[in-house]
C-alpha cells in the first residue's frame, strides 16, 4: 500500500529525513517511535504534502501512485488521512459543513454522488457515537473552543467518515487523559479493516497498549534504525532511547 | 460621453449549489458588459444651466430646483475630503454627464413594450425578470436611465398604502412625502459627495410605509452603471412611518472600464416611532483590473434617523469598487432606539476601502451594535473608521464594537479606525478588535480533507464573515457568499 524508499527531506535547507525506508501493507497498524527532533512529525508532513518541506531525493509510491507527484487534496482523495497532532480550528464553519464539503470532494473523486442530506447527517449520528463525540460538537465550529480531548476526538471522528485507506496518527496521544486515550484507541481499532492500513506516531508506548502495532519502527536522526514486534515498544519505555542511539 | 443606468428592483432566486460552483469556475467579472441603447444625454460638466436642464427635464416642481440649486452653490464652496485612508486620481468634475435617459419619453405601459436589449441585460445579470414577477413575495421595479420602466407588485403594495416607486415618479406623485423628508438625515451641507448628489441626482428609489404596516415582501433595488466614463448620482428615501417594518435590499453591478466611474449616492432612512428598518447591500461595482486600471469610485452617504424605539440595521457586503468611501451611520434620536451595523469588505488586487459606521446616540437608552469584517487580499488597503458618539443626555447609552480584520498575503494593509466620543459617564461602551492572517495551517488544514484550495478558502472566509452574513435575506445570502468567493479567487498561495 505504502511503500517509502530512501526518502532524504529538508525544510529551510535542514535535513531531516535521512533516507527512511518503510513499507506498510494492507489491514497493517505500525507504530513509529523516536525521541524528539528524530523526524516523526516531519513523516507525517512530507506524507500529507505540507509544502514547507522540500524533499530532495527519494520517493513514495501510495497503491500504485507516485505520491510526490499528488497535491495535498489528492493524496486526502486518494485516500491519505492525516489525524492532526494541534488540530486546526476555523471559526464560523460548522463541523458537518466541512465533513459534508470534505466527504462530497472525496466521493466526486472516486465518481460516486453526493451524499442526500439525510445519508449524510446518519452517518454523522453512526460515527460520532465511535468516538463518544457529543452530537452538539457536530454542529459547532470545527475544533473551536474544543478541548484537547474533543480536538483528538474530532480527528478521529473526521477519519471515520472519510475512511481512508492509509491514516496516520501524529502524536494522538499526546495531551489526551486515559479516558479520551482508549475512547480514541477503541475508535481506531474499530475503523482497522483488512484494507486499510495505520501509521501510529507517537512518543510514548502508552498509546500502543491500547492499539496493538504489527510493526513497531525506531526512527532515529532520519531514519528507521530499528524494527520489531509490539515488544519492542516495551523495551524502548524500559531502556530509553539512549539504548538505541548508543 | 455618455451616463446610462439601468436599476431595478428584484430580489435574487435562490442558487444551488451546482450554480454556485459555476460560477467559483468564472474568474472574470461577470457583469462587465455594456448595453447600446440609445439615450439622451446631458453634455458634459456641470453648471447652473445643466441643473434646470435636469430639473426641467424630469417636469420637477420649483422647490426642487431650488434644493438643487442652493445644493449647487454649496457645493462649489467644498473642497472632496482628504481624511480617508485612501489615495486616487480625483475626478474631473467638469468631465463628467450629469444624466442620461433612453430616447423613450413615454413610460412603458407593460413588459412587453420594454426594449429587447434592456431585459437581455437583466438577463446577463443573472435575472429574468418575467421569472421574478411570477415569483411570490418579490416586489420588482425596474428603471432604467432614470425614467421608471414599470412596477409589478404595486397594486398588492398599494392595498397596504405602501409606496415603492423611483424618484422621479415619487416627487410626482407624493411630493408632499418627498418634500417633507428629502435632505432631512443627510442635509446637502452634509459633505462634498452629498451635496453634489443633492444637486444632479437623477433618479434613485422612494419608498414609504405607513403606520403600523408590516411590509410583506422584502422590496429590492438592483443598480447598475451603465456608460462609459461617467458618474452615477441616485437617491434613495425609505420613510417607515409609525410602528412599521420594512425590509430593503441593494445590490449593484457596473460594466468593466478602463477609466474610473463615480458614484455618489446618498440613501436617507426615516424610521418614525417604533418603526423598523433592515437595509441591506451586495455592493459589485467593478473593482478595476488586476492592475489597478479603471473600477468605480464608490462615494456614498447613507444614515438613517431613528424616533422613539425605532430600530435600523444596516447589513452591507462590500466586495466591488477601486474606492469605497462609506460609512452607513445611525442617528439614534428618540430615547430606547437601536442602531446596527453589520459589514463584510473585501478587497483585492489594487481596491482600497475605507469604510465603517458612526452611531450617534442622542436619546436616553440608546442601543448600538456594530461588528465588522474586513478582507483584504492582493495589494488592497482596507480601513475600518467608526465613530461612537454618546451625547451628554444619552442616558444609559450601550454600544458594543467588534472589527476584524483578516489578511491574505503579504502585500496587503488592514487598518482600524475607531473613534469613541463620550459625554455621558453612566454609558457603555465596548470595543473588540482582532486581526488574523489566513492560516497557511488553516488552508493545509481543509486540503488534507480533500478540500480543494478555492472551495477551502470560501469556506474559511464564509465562516469568517458568518455573523454578518447571517443578518441578510436568505437569497441575498447565498448571492453574498458567491461574491465573496469570486473576489477573492486566487489570492491565497
Amino acid at each position: 500500500m505504502l511503500e517509502i524508499k530512501a526518502l532524504h527531506a529538508s525544510i529551510n535547507g535542514i535535513e531531516i529525513l535521512k533516507g527512511l525506508n518503510l513499507t506498510v501493507k494492507p489491514g497493517e497498524v505500525h507504530a513509529i517511535m523516536g525521541p524528539n527532533g528524530a523526524g516523526k512529525s516531519t513523516l507525517a508532513s512530507v506524507l500529507a504534502g505540507k509544502e514547507d518541506y522540500e524533499i530532495t531525493s527519494g520517493e513514495i509510491v501510495f497503491v500504485g501512485k507516485d505520491l510526490l507527484e499528488l497535491s495535498v487534496e489528492e493524496r486526502a482523495r486518494e485516500g491519505v488521512f492525516l489525524a492532526f497532532q494541534y488540530p486546526v480550528e476555523i471559526p464560523g464553519v460548522s463541523n458537518v459543513n466541512f465533513l459534508k464539503t470534505a466527504m462530497n470532494e472525496i466521493r466526486e473523486h472516486r465518481g460516486l454522488p453526493a451524499l442526500s442530506a439525510k445519508e449524510f447527517l446518519s452517518l454523522v449520528k453512526e460515527k460520532s457515537a465511535l468516538v463518544e463525540l457529543d452530537a452538539s460538537l457536530a454542529s459547532r465550529a470545527v475544533n473551536e473552543g474544543f478541548s484537547g480531548g474533543e480536538k483528538k476526538r474530532n480527528e478521529i471522528f473526521q477519519m471515520a467518515m472519510l475512511e481512508p485507506k492509509l491514516a496516520v496518527l501524529d502524536e494522538t496521544d499526546s495531551g489526551l487523559d486515559i479516558d479520551a486515550l482508549r475512547i480514541v484507541a477503541q475508535g481506531v481499532n474499530t475503523l482497522k479493516t483488512s484494507d486499510n492500513a495505520t501509521l501510529v506516531i507517537t512518543h510514548y508506548q502508552r498509546l500502543l497498549d491500547y492499539i496493538v502495532p504489527d510493526y513497531v519502527h525506531v526512527l532515529f536522526d532520519g531514519k528507521i534504525v530499528k524494527t520489531g514486534g509490539k515488544e519492542l515498544a516495551l523495551e524502548l519505555e524500559e531502556k530509553g532511547y539512549d539504548w538505541i542511539k548508543s | 460621453m455618455r451616463l446610462r443606468r439601468i436599476f431595478f428592483r428584484v430580489v435574487m432566486a435562490g442558487y444551488t449549489e451546482n450554480e454556485l460552483a459555476e460560477d467559483l469556475n468564472q474568474q472574470e467579472y461577470r457583469y462587465g458588459f455594456v448595453t447600446d441603447i440609445a439615450s439622451d444625454v446631458a453634455p458634459a460638466g456641470l453648471d447652473e444651466q445643466v441643473i434646470r436642464w435636469i430639473s426641467e427635464k424630469k417636469k420637477e416642481p420649483q422647490w426642487l430646483l431650488e434644493f438643487r440649486l442652493k445644493a449647487f452653490e454649496v457645493w462649489k464652496s467644498m473642497q472632496e475630503p482628504e481624511w480617508a485612508h485612501v489615495a486616487y486620481q480625483k475626478p474631473d468634475f467638469q468631465a463628467i454627464s450629469y444624466y442620461a435617459a433612453p430616447k423613450q419619453s413615454k413610460k412603458y405601459e407593460s413588459w412587453d413594450d420594454v426594449d429587447p436589449e434592456m431585459k437581455e441585460t437583466m438577463s446577463k445579470l443573472g435575472i429574468s425578470l418575467e421569472e421574478q414577477q411570477r415569483l411570490t413575495g418579490v416586489a420588482v421595479d425596474f428603471v432604467m436611465d432614470s425614467v421608471s420602466v414599470g412596477t409589478s407588485f404595486k397594486a398588492k403594495l398599494a392595498e397596504l398604502g405602501i409606496v415603492f416607486c423611483s424618484f422621479s415618479e415619487a416627487v410626482q406623485e407624493h411630493p408632499d412625502l418627498v418634500k417633507k423628508y428629502l435632505g432631512t438625515v443627510v442635509p446637502m451641507t452634509d459633505n462634498f459627495y452629498a451635496a453634489l448628489n443633492s444637486a444632479v441626482f437623477s433618479d434613485g428609489s422612494f419608498c414609504y410605509i405607513p403606520k403600523g404596516v408590516r411590509c410583506p415582501m422584502e422590496l429590492s433595488t438592483y443598480f447598475r452603471i451603465n456608460a462609459g466614463g461617467t458618474g452615477q448620482f441616485e437617491r434613495t428615501l425609505v420613510v417607515a412611518d409609525e410602528s412599521s417594518y420594512v425590509s430593503y435590499l441593494e445590490g449593484c453591478t457596473a460594466p468593466q472600464r478602463d477609466e474610473n466611474q463615480l458614484h455618489a449616492a446618498v440613501v436617507e432612512l426615516v424610521a418614525l416611532d417604533q418603526a423598523e428598518i433592515k437595509y441591506s447591500t451586495v455592493q459589485n461595482w467593478y473593482p478595476g483590473d488586476n492592475e489597478g486600471k479603471g473600477g468605480v469610485f464608490n462615494f456614498v452617504t447613507k444614515r438613517g434617523m431613528c424616533e422613539t424605539q425605532a430600530k435600523i440595521s444596516w447589513t452591507q457586503v462590500e466586495t466591488g469598487s477601486a474606492v469605497t468611501w462609506k460609512y452607513p451611520s445611525c442617528v439614534l434620536k428618540g430615547d430606547g432606539s437601536i442602531g446596527e451595523f453589520y459589514s463584510v469588505a473585501v478587497t483585492n488586487n489594487f481596491q482600497q476601502a475605507d469604510t465603517g459606521t458612526k452611531m450617534i446616540h442622542l436619546g436616553k437608552n440608546t442601543k448600538s451594535t456594530i461588528i465588522s469584517k474586513g478582507i483584504s487580499a492582493g495589494k488592497s488597503q482596507n480601513s475600518y473608521r467608526g465613530l461612537v458618539q454618546i451625547h451628554a443626555q444619552a442616558e444609559n447609552a450601550r454600544n458594543f464594537s467588534q472589527c476584524d480584520s483578516l489578511l491574505m498575503g503579504s502585500e496587503c494593509g488592514a487598518h482600524t479606525f475607531p473613534y469613541i466620543e463620550c459625554k455621558n459617564a453612566g454609558a457603555q461602551i465596548e470595543h473588540e478588535a482582532t486581526t488574523s492572517k489566513i492560516g497557511e495551517d488553516q488552508l493545509f488544514y481543509c486540503q488534507q480533507r480533500g478540500i480543494s484550495e478555492e472551495k477551502a478558502i470560501s469556506l474559511i472566509v464564509n465562516g469568517y464573515c458568518k455573523e454578518v452574513l447571517n443578518q441578510l435575506p436568505m437569497e441575498f445570502a447565498v448571492e453574498a457568499q458567491k461574491l465573496l468567493s469570486i473576489s477573492l479567487e486566487g489570492s491565497v498561495g
